[in-house]
């Protein structure tokens, strides 16, 4: 059973209320900062603990901690990104709707040590439910000392308020989610400037992702050093993972990085294997931004090794023989899958997504979910797998912000890996509405590379 | 029934709740309360946003209309256009596609024969296709007002459909 930091009282009945978090162990992690620590302390013990940041792209956080510009008389915000809406991923809606109290008291440390007097929950709007619950955990704290003026004597003040966005993926990017709390439409900025030294309404601000706030929590009550022992190389610490698509037991699963992508598949602790006895075809490790990978290259890395979950082994082989642990979002296709199809709708939802400040990721996204179309549908020419190749290459590193490489990624991965099904369906303009392409040889034992 | 014009006025309960939102931000960036007060506005007045409520709600933040529209337009939890009472929003990225929402649409289009965008000639139901709402581990599903409808089945969305008729119902 591997060790869980943040889940481990997740089936506590009445976790959700501040009597039971409370008794429970909760608050501690407060009360150790706030008497104990300075606020540099604080985030030297989060350097410590090797975190990186839960949301998606991994960056060190006490690192990006350090970054925060503090200007003599210019306040300073912590923003919580919750606009998770990468598709496959769901666990950040887990930690707020179930254990709310675990992220305030992971927002209260973070706050104190960053120097926020002010600081946002960004939560996305369709979660319409999660912000009441997420007010009364703050209530209840502010009630009973952790939040508001001179908390527990030591005269630093702090306010967590949460914002409501209103649809739209592209807010999760930081500087579009800074510009959306700041009332206008998310489009992302140019950097730099960055965040830490002018962010929301041109103040040093600090972006963390949900999970990655309440992992403060552990890591104070256990000590950076503790948890940097937890998993593997720079992989420190525990990871929650949301599995979806086509397993026994989809939902969110809290594991430390040392377990292998077949075990978690096919263990009953996480997915349970695939129903129906069907077998694995392909897998989208790290929510739909990051390359697909044919089952023969998910298990086993090219070198032959058992392919681990966490962020080394799953970005080993680089984009062509790899991919990446992204926000945990784990979508598992059968046989039964096509990823022609899978890529369209993946197509159609950048395109949908897509800000329309950066014209490669404007136009391009737009193009790309035509041309799919097409090809799915029966419509498609061979040069189209190409043009669909040529324009992916076009956004990647074009745009302002990631969201062109994220739909150039799933695209390029699909292609790259699957191109035989691509070809089989323009081939084939009839079968290919009546039927999937199937298994093929993506499961069958790699190619030894050879010099 | 739809297309009533609602003057756009809130209570006084709702006016406080308005100045609510203006005070968590600084002073002089109430603008922030935009997509706050946008959600209450929309709650309020019909399901969707006309020009006169924009324009309403420029005034409470002392904004010019166009930096409310700018906002308005980009969001797609803002609708501006009439919808029905009941909005049903499928999820039908990756995921879900994978678990089967293209089934269900095709059974709520037979169902409430309609197509997607649009609404039924009671102005009960909208059919809208919606991108990922991050519940792909329960999928298919959909939102339908504040809380999402999971794991759904033909059998599941007759049920919510004469769930939702039956509170209509009562509550005309």
């Amino acid at each position: 059973m591997a060790r869980k930091l943040l889940l481990d009282k997740a089936n506590v009945p009445g976790i959700l209320g501040y009597e039971v978090y409370r008794r429970e162990g909760g608050y501690a992690s407060v009360e150790k900062a706030l008497k104990t620590m300075t606020p540099d302390q604080v985030t030297e013990e989060v350097k410590k603990s090797g975190l990186r940041g839960r949301g998606g792209a991994g960056f060190p956080t006490g690192l990006k901690w350090s970054f925060l510009a503090k200007p003599e008389g210019v306040p300073r915000h912590l923003v919580c990104n919750a606009d998770e809406s990468e598709p496959g991923t769901f666990k950040d809606r887990y930690l707020m709707e179930f254990l709310p109290h675990l992220l305030v008291e992971g927002l209260i440390v973070s706050s104190y040590a960053l120097g926020s007097k002010v600081t946002y929950i960004y939560i996305r709007g369709e979660y319409a439910w999660i912000p009441d619950i997420l007010e009364t955990a703050i209530a209840e704290a502010k009630a009973n000392g952790w939040l508001g003026k001179n908390i527990l004597g030591t005269g630093f003040d702090c306010e967590i308020y949460v914002h409501t966005g209103a649809g739209a993926y592209i807010c999760g990017e930081e500087t579009a989610l800074l510009e959306s709390l700041e009332g206008k439409r998310g489009n992302p900025r140019i950097k730099p400037p960055f965040p830490a030294v002018k962010g929301v309404w041109d103040r040093p601000t600090v972006v963390n992702n949900v999970e990655t706030l309440a992992a403060i929590v552990p890591i104070m009550n256990i000590g950076g050093e503790e948890y940097a022992k937890i998993g593997v190389g720079k992989s420190t610490g525990t990871k929650l993972i949301s599995a979806c698509g086509n397993i026994n037991k989809p939902g969110v699963y809290e594991i430390d990085m040392t377990i292998s992508v077949e075990e978690f598949i096919y263990s009953d602790e996480y997915c349970g294997g695939i129903p129906n006895g069907k077998r694995l075809k392909a897998c989208i490790p790290g929510g739909s931004s990051v390359p697909i990978l044919p089952a023969n290259l998910l298990l086993k890395t090219v070198k032959g090794e058992k392919r681990l979950m966490n962020y080394e082994s799953l970005s080993d082989g680089g984009f062509p023989k790899g991919s990446m642990m992204g926000s945990g979002g784990f979508i598992v296709l059968d046989e039964d899958q096509c990823v022609v199809r899978n890529t369209l709708t993946l197509a159609r939802f950048y395109r949908h997504e897509s800000c329309g400040q950066c014209s490669p990721c404007r136009e391009g996204t737009g193009w790309m979910e035509k041309i799919l179309r097409n090809i799915e549908t029966g419509k498609g020419k061979k040069s189209d797998i190409d043009l669909l190749w040529d324009i992916q290459r076009k956004i990647e590193g074009n745009t302002i912000c990631p969201l062109g490489d994220a739909a150039a990624w799933p695209i390029a991965a699909a292609i790259r890996h699957f191109r035989d099904e691509f070809e089989w369906h323009v081939e084939n303009p009839q079968e290919c509405l009546v039927r999937n392409y199937g298994l093929a040889h993506y499961a069958d034992p790699l190619e030894v590379a050879t010099a | 029934m739809l297309n009533k014009t609602i003057m756009a006025k809130f209570s006084e309960e709702k006016l406080r709740k308005v100045d609510e939102f203006i005070s968590r931000y600084p002073e002089g960036k109430q603008k922030s309360a935009i997509i706050p007060v946008l959600h209450l506005a929309q709650d309020e007045f019909g399901g969707w946003l006309s020009a006169e409520t924009m324009d309403y709600v420029a005034t409470l933040l002392k904004l010019e209309p166009i930096e409310v529209y700018e906002v308005a337009t980009f969001y797609s939890m803002f609708n501006l256009k009439p919808v029905g009472r009941y909005v049903f929003e499928v999820c039908q990225t990756g995921p879900c596609m994978v678990r089967g929402c293209d089934d269900i649409i095709d059974y709520i289009k037979k169902k409430l024969n309609i197509g997607v965008g649009e609404t039924t000639p009671d102005g009960l139901f909208t059919l809208k296709t919606v991108e990922c709402l991050g519940a792909c581990g329960y999928a298919p599903m959909m939102q339908l007002g504040k809380y999402f409808r999971e794991h759904l089945t033909p059998e599941k969305v007759d049920s919510i459909i004469e769930e939702c008729r039956q509170t209509a119902a009562t509550n005309n």
